[in-house]
């Protein structure tokens, strides 16, 4: 067994590979079930190895502004939370979506509404994928459903934020962030250096060294037309990110009669279903988005292309069956499955939903 | 090979790091794990559970209807968790404080005595490294090697000096099972 390959909780992944990215920087405020983040950071001690910064600011909403104005730097700056704690960090997440900065932002799902519980839920769904801040604006959203995905998610993120100029968002919920699983790590890569940062930022206020124009970044821009400009160009990049980054794994979904749709932990506890159904006879196939949003739309249209229907299973009241619906034009019959409030299905619970919705008369 | 276990008793028996070292004695094996706590307040003196799954394959789900073994430690996991044996299955109970015993009889269950044997060994922290040491003679799934080795990657050099009086737990917890 290498030393790579390990034994870790889902946020403890999440805490090292940002570190073995070569991050510049972490501020976050505490919250269950995702506070191994910055404890795990603070173990760690990377402002002692790489020069990593772990900050423990004093909200969410400073730590999501202290963020923004890493990013500004065009360093590779990012923050953890859960679900109060991210509806405190949406004019943040506004701005930087106008201010086209690069970050990286988790979201580890808590039940709520409010403060909730502190068990896993997925109902922060609309508020990742269609705002949560004001204005026309979207974050790549990826939804890891193992601990490995927790760690590789990290430099997807990273890398596809700097790509595009955008948010990237890690949606992932407390079963997730709390379970361990065997995870093989990346390397250790070293922080960008500041030459580094200039030619992959030209736009980054980081000092002109009297060798370019003045750099500025704002959300601000009181000329209508301009502003009308502005979104244009955001709008552009969205599709460029829609045509190019759209992730969706399908499991078995060749033969299948039925479909689920999952994403995150409720995936995983569906790919037992599937595997019982499959012993009973019934064949079903798993669509699992990766990228929320931009959402897997042709995948899931291709997947259902011979069902007799669809199963969405999620842990809200019904949030991504929007997005389903819309994908597969409402030709055929799209059913929703949910516990809410921290409540976590079991196999049997999901394989008894979908029998009761298409099967049983 | 899959096993899917769950462990479950009152929080300070040491049912989460049992857990633990039974899930770094599957990647001392090479195998797939998973580890999923119950977490929250409930660790703090309510039952405490946890779900170890070992597999060689991709494992799906880590919640479970059913599972093929089950540790139960007090009354009340006993009675929420009997049920859950899958047909076949085993069950380990420990005997101390149990006034209801298992009536399944299309499994097999197992009774052993750690609590007491923690009490003869006067070593109380010692309780979960008997109550696997039985697991293994019951269901050899991992090597008492690995479990050795999983046991000294899961905690932090500091404690290392501990390692022979969890290896002698170990061995007697091993040496108490009869069914």
């Amino acid at each position: 067994m290498k030393d790579d390959v390990t034994l870790m909780k889902g946020n403890e992944a999440l805490a090292i590979a940002a570190i073995r990215y070569g991050a510049d920087g972490y501020f976050g405020y505490p919250i269950t079930p995702q506070s191994e983040v910055l404890e795990c950071l603070e173990a760690q001690m990377p402002w002692e190895t790489t020069g990593m910064v772990v900050l423990q600011a004093e909200s969410e909403v400073a730590a999501i502004n202290m963020v923004y104005a890493g990013a500004s730097c065009g360093k590779t700056v990012f923050t953890s939370t859960s679900s109060p704690g991210f509806s405190l960090m949406q004019e943040g997440m506004s701005y930087m979506a106008a201010s086209e900065v690069p970050a990286l932002v988790i979201n580890v799902m808590r039940g709520g509404p409010g403060l909730g519980t502190i068990h896993p839920s997925q109902a922060d769904y609309f508020q990742a994928c269609k705002g949560g801040g004001h204005g026309d604006y979207h974050m790549i959203v990826l939804a890891p459903s193992s601990v490995q995905e927790m760690a590789d998610f990290v430099a997807l993120g990273w890398d596809l934020a700097f790509k595009y100029r955008c948010v990237s968002m890690i949606l992932a919920d407390g079963l997730v962030g709390q379970m361990m699983e065997k995870v093989v790590l990346p390397p250790q890569r070293p922080r960008r250096t500041e030459e580094q940062i200039r030619q992959l930022c030209p736009w980054a206020v980081n000092g002109r060294k009297g060798m370019r124009p003045k750099n500025i970044v704002t959300s601000l821009e009181l000329d209508d037309d301009k502003m009308e400009e502005n979104n244009h160009r955001f709008q552009a990049t969205y599709r460029l990110i829609e045509k190019n980054e759209t992730r969706c794994e399908l499991v078995d979904t060749d033969d299948c009669d039925y479909l689920i749709v999952a994403f995150g932990s409720t995936a995983r506890i569906s790919m037992k279903a599937m595997e019982i159904a499959r012993k009973q006879g019934i064949k079903v196939g798993l669509a699992r988005p990766i990228t929320l949003w931009p959402f897997p739309v042709k995948h899931i249209r291709e997947a259902a292309k011979n069902v007799k229907g669809i199963l969405v299973v999620e842990l809200d009241a019904g949030q991504m069956i929007e997005d389903v619906k819309l994908a597969t034009e409402c030709r055929l019959p799209v059913e929703h499955f949910g516990r809410m409030g921290g409540n976590v299905p079991t196999p049997d619970e999901v394989l008894n939903a979908l029998k009761e919705k298409f099967i049983n008369d | 090979m899959k096993e899917e276990i769950i462990i479950a008793g009152f929080g300070g028996q040491g049912v989460l790091s049992m857990g633990k070292i039974l899930a770094y004695s599957g990647l001392m094996e090479d195998k797939e794990v998973t580890w999923l706590p119950s977490y929250g307040p409930e660790q703090r003196g309510g039952t405490a559970n946890v779900t170890v799954i070992l597999s060689d394959e991709r494992i799906s789900s880590p919640i479970l209807n059913e599972y093929d073994t089950v540790v139960v430690l007090n009354q009340q996991s006993l009675d929420r968790f009997e049920s859950k044996v899958k047909p076949g299955g085993v069950l380990i109970y420990d005997s101390y404080g149990i006034h209801k015993v298992p009536t399944r009889k299309d499994i097999e269950v197992y009774r052993i005595d750690a609590m007491e044997a923690t009490f003869e060994l006067k070593n109380a922290k010692s309780y979960n490294m008997i109550v696997l040491g039985a697991l293994l003679a019951i269901k050899p799934i991992v090597t008492v090697e690995n479990v050795l080795l999983g046991l000294k990657k899961s905690l932090p050099e500091r404690h290392w000096h501990l390692m022979p009086q969890n290896e002698q737990a170990l061995r007697h917890g091993m040496s108490l099972v009869k069914k």
